[in-house]
């Protein structure tokens, strides 16, 4: 971000014009989003990326977060609501069953110093980048 | 997958007609299941970043709204990279038909599901018909 944005929205800044300003840049950047299951975000700084995405009403024990390099993998499954043949649906628009999805990110990270969070149906993954792939400073030698 | 694998993304909902939306926020329709039992019907709604104290459920007449407020956590020093979902909070209205017992709905949340219970009334429920022999 130009620090010239930082200073023009001062103390107005707002987290949700921020994050409306970031998807209007994004969208004319990427031209194709993907529609696989469940869809994600991904943040990302110089040595760490943060991905997140909705999976609500999921058990946190059924989810399975597994990195390899830089991809990584969820699954999960989602049981469908318990109902006797008695009972009808009116409506059925939720996802149910299973799902998995592989992202790619935008380094390697450290794949045990990964971290999961799961909150009000939310998940939030912290990936710390591998050190072996971090750049590395090159020191200029004055003759 | 059911049939959301085909469109998975958020919809927006629709703008009030009473009014426009006075916060700069988006607003997005969340998926429901409804579902009738003998003696119940179950409103199950996913709202993902919704707990039990950012969900309001006002019933006006026979139109019961649920709307969920949504705070964005942003992650600190990291941009943004890929978007393929937007946030927002939720909302959506249902017309309730005579035979819920409107004093006895309840509504619980839990991994950002809303559940709302709604009661038939008794009379509702007993619909058999004695026939007397003559």
């Amino acid at each position: 971000m130009l620090w010239s944005e930082v200073e023009r929205l001062g103390r107005f800044w707002d987290p949700w014009r921020e994050f409306e300003r970031m998807r209007q840049s994004l969208a004319r950047a990427t031209a194709s989003a993907s529609t696989e299951f469940p869809l994600i975000n991904l943040w990302a700084s110089a040595d760490s990326a943060t991905v997140t995405t909705e999976i609500p009403g999921i058990d946190p024990k059924a989810i399975e977060i597994s990195v390899v390099g830089d991809m990584l993998t969820l699954k999960g499954n989602r049981q469908p609501e318990e109902i006797t043949e008695e009972d009808a649906y009116h409506r059925r628009e939720r996802w149910q069953g299973q799902f998995a999805k592989n992202i790619q990110l935008p380094f390697g990270v450290e794949s045990d110093k990964v971290d999961a969070r799961f909150t009000k149906g939310v998940l939030y993954i912290s990936l710390p980048r591998a050190e072996a792939d971090k750049p590395k400073k090159i020191t200029i030698k004055a003759e | 997958m059911s049939e959301s694998t085909t469109n998975i993304q958020k919809k927006e909902a629709a703008i009030p007609e009473k009014g426009e939306r006075t916060r700069e926020r988006r607003v997005y329709s969340p998926q429901v299941d409804i579902i009738e039992r003998k003696s119940e019907i179950v409103v199950v709604a996913d709202m993902p970043g919704v707990d039990e104290k950012s969900v309001d459920i006002t019933l006006e007449k026979n139109v019961l709204t649920i709307y969920g407020t949504v705070e964005a956590e942003m992650p600190e020093n990291q941009r943004l990279s890929v978007l393929e979902y937007g946030i927002g909070d939720y909302q959506r209205s249902f017309a309730l038909s005579d035979e819920v017992d409107k004093e006895k709905i309840q509504a619980s949340v839990k991994n950002g599901v809303l559940k709302l219970v709604m009661p038939k009334k008794e009379e509702v429920k007993a619909k058999k018909i004695q026939v007397t022999a003559q």
